[in-house]
């Protein structure tokens, strides 16, 4: 049952807004241990801005579920703080703790307005916890993500990385991949190799796949796709490389490979390549 | 009425295609280019697609033709320049483009005419399979 | 899920193929999908605009900027009052011709979006609708 519509908070919002202000954050400053990361006066204007946003919010009786389109505003300046917080160090508590330390504050005060009905008091603070339980665990989802979208950033670099495509010889690239394949790094990959295909103007790329212990179906679709794809560019490629393990899997796949040029090493590729493109090796007499 | 330029460069020709083409310009390409290859007695035909971010079914058809034209008069055809994007997507797409050599630019395209008339003296029927 | 844009745009003749291609491409462009997912959209569109002109006699694409939650996506509906497919089945299998030898293009065309839904009636017209997401 909800006291939705009677509940006393949005009054008492409104009524004791300073005073709750000035206790919210002392509540925060006490607890010490991050005086340094987060300057007072920029600590005051989050909760000041929280609070304006939660006093709006509250004004359409909605006090259970934070996903109604009146939250939106107070979501998204959590989640900007929680962001903000997770890039500048804090941990998951210590940035939950901006909405959990507002608890304190605001039942003080219920407990003063309430005194006389003690029933009504322990509703009220059964709707602000829960509400405040609800915002507290949204920050810390909003820190996860923007933890979670660092972690992307820094994968995809470290593919970039990790995946430079090589010239061996004039109009000869060579793709040497190491580690696992999965569909997505292919088909970056995929993307970079046909583009600098393009760039160097060459005709032969070997795709050494020496290093990549094991591949799916989707990975040998991809890599089928990019030999065809450089094909109806004008390039031809090669793949090298290719363990019994995985020639096993692309059998049994079914992925076809007939009309792919395989080699066994990089070496035996690259000497293959040298020939068609019309350059012999010779060693002079001494 | 617009047209697609054709430029003379030895007994080659080349086409670059800029523009989107819709029909009309399509068909005008077609025909300009067949009745230049008998004027010139061009050997090669060159279409330039680097300016071309889509190729859609139609343009296939469109070169498919043009290939299939000129082989008739005796010329062969090289498309060149596609772009990374676009040979992915035709790939997807399924299109083939079965009967059209490629070249990555015009210089090679230039290169792989001449070595192929090297290879088919005039008058000798040049039947190849790409892809 | 959310409509952040949308357009309407009338396919009525070959020139009006080349404008969708344009505009499908803007739209792309704007919600920053990569090159090869716009390249993919717009050969889409292309496809499926030439097919609303050629076997539809001429018909609409509405284009459609979407947000569901926090991916986007780019939608096209187009529709036409042709005489219809008799056999959807047949017309999305691959490799199926009717003559022209590249046939209608609803089976690669299936391939370069996340999702792909026709209906059709003998008599009544056609409607596809294609959507992508970034």
């Amino acid at each position: 049952m909800s006291l939705g519509d009677q509940s006393r908070i949005p009054e008492i919002l409104k009524k004791y807004e300073t005073d709750l202000l000035q206790d919210w954050l002392s509540e925060q400053l006490s607890t010490g241990s991050r005086k340094n990361l987060s300057k007072e006066t920029e600590l005051r204007e989050e909760c000041r801005e929280f609070l304006e946003l939660l006093r709006k919010a509250v004004q359409g009786s909605n006090l259970t579920n934070i996903q109604a389109p009146e939250w939106r505003d107070v979501r998204e300046m959590l989640s900007s703080i929680s962001r903000a917080r997770s890039l500048k160090g804090f941990t998951p508590t210590e940035t939950a703790t901006f909405v959990f330390s507002f608890k304190q504050p605001l039942f003080t005060r219920l407990r003063q307005e309430l005194s006389q009905n003690p029933t009504a008091l322990a509703e009220e603070i059964w709707i602000g916890t829960a509400l405040l339980d609800q915002l507290g665990l949204w920050t810390t989802e909003s820190y996860q993500k923007a933890r979670d979208e660092v972690i992307m950033r820094q994968q995809e670099e470290l593919l970039e990385l990790s995946t430079p495509v090589v010239k061996l010889w004039d109009g000869i690239l060579a793709l040497p991949i190491i580690g696992t394949l999965d569909s997505g790094r292919t088909q970056v990959m995929m993307e970079s190799l046909l583009q600098k295909i393009v760039e160097t103007g060459s005709d032969i790329a070997i795709i050494d796949i020496t290093g990549v212990p094991t591949v799916d179906t989707l990975t040998a679709q991809h890599l089928l796709k990019t030999v065809t794809a450089a094909r109806l560019m004008g390039a031809e490629c090669i793949i090298s490389g290719i363990r019994p393990q995985i020639a096993q899997t692309i059998v049994y796949l079914g992925v076809d490979l007939a009309d792919v040029t395989t080699k066994g090493t990089l070496a035996d590729a690259f000497a293959l390549a040298l020939k068609r493109t019309g350059f012999t090796i010779s060693r002079p007499q001494t | 009425m617009e047209s697609i330029p054709i430029l003379q460069m030895g007994e080659f020709l080349l086409v670059t295609i800029q523009v989107d083409m819709h029909d009309r310009l399509a068909m005008k390409l077609q025909d300009d280019l067949t009745n230049r290859i008998s004027q010139t007695n061009a050997r090669g035909v060159l279409i330039d697609i680097s300016s071309l971010d889509i190729v859609d079914s139609f343009i296939g058809r469109i070169l498919g033709n043009i290939a299939k034209m000129s082989r008739v008069l005796d010329a062969q055809t090289v498309v060149v320049g596609m772009q990374p994007a676009v040979a992915i997507t035709l790939v997807e797409l399924g299109l083939s483009l079965e009967g059209i050599r490629t070249a990555l630019n015009v210089e090679k395209g230039m290169a792989l005419l001449r070595a192929s008339l090297e290879t088919a003296p005039r008058g000798s029927a040049n039947g190849y399979a790409s892809g | 899920m959310d409509m952040l844009q949308a357009e309407t745009m009338s396919i009525q003749s070959s020139a009006d193929v080349v404008l969708v291609r344009q505009s499908v491409r803007q739209f792309a462009v704007k919600q920053g999908f990569s090159l090869v997912d716009q390249t993919k959209i717009v050969t889409a569109a292309s496809e499926l605009a030439r097919n609303t002109l050629d076997y539809g006699g001429g018909g609409t694409v509405k284009l459609e900027a979407l947000q569901d939650g926090i991916r986007q996506g780019l939608r096209l509906t187009f529709e036409d009052e042709g005489p219809g497919i008799p056999d959807i089945e047949l017309a999305l299998k691959d490799g199926y011709t009717t003559g022209s030898g590249l046939g209608m293009g609803l089976s690669g065309t299936k391939r370069l979006v996340n999702e792909f839904n026709i209906v059709s009636h003998v008599g009544k017209g056609t409607c596809v609708t294609i959507t992508k997401w970034k």
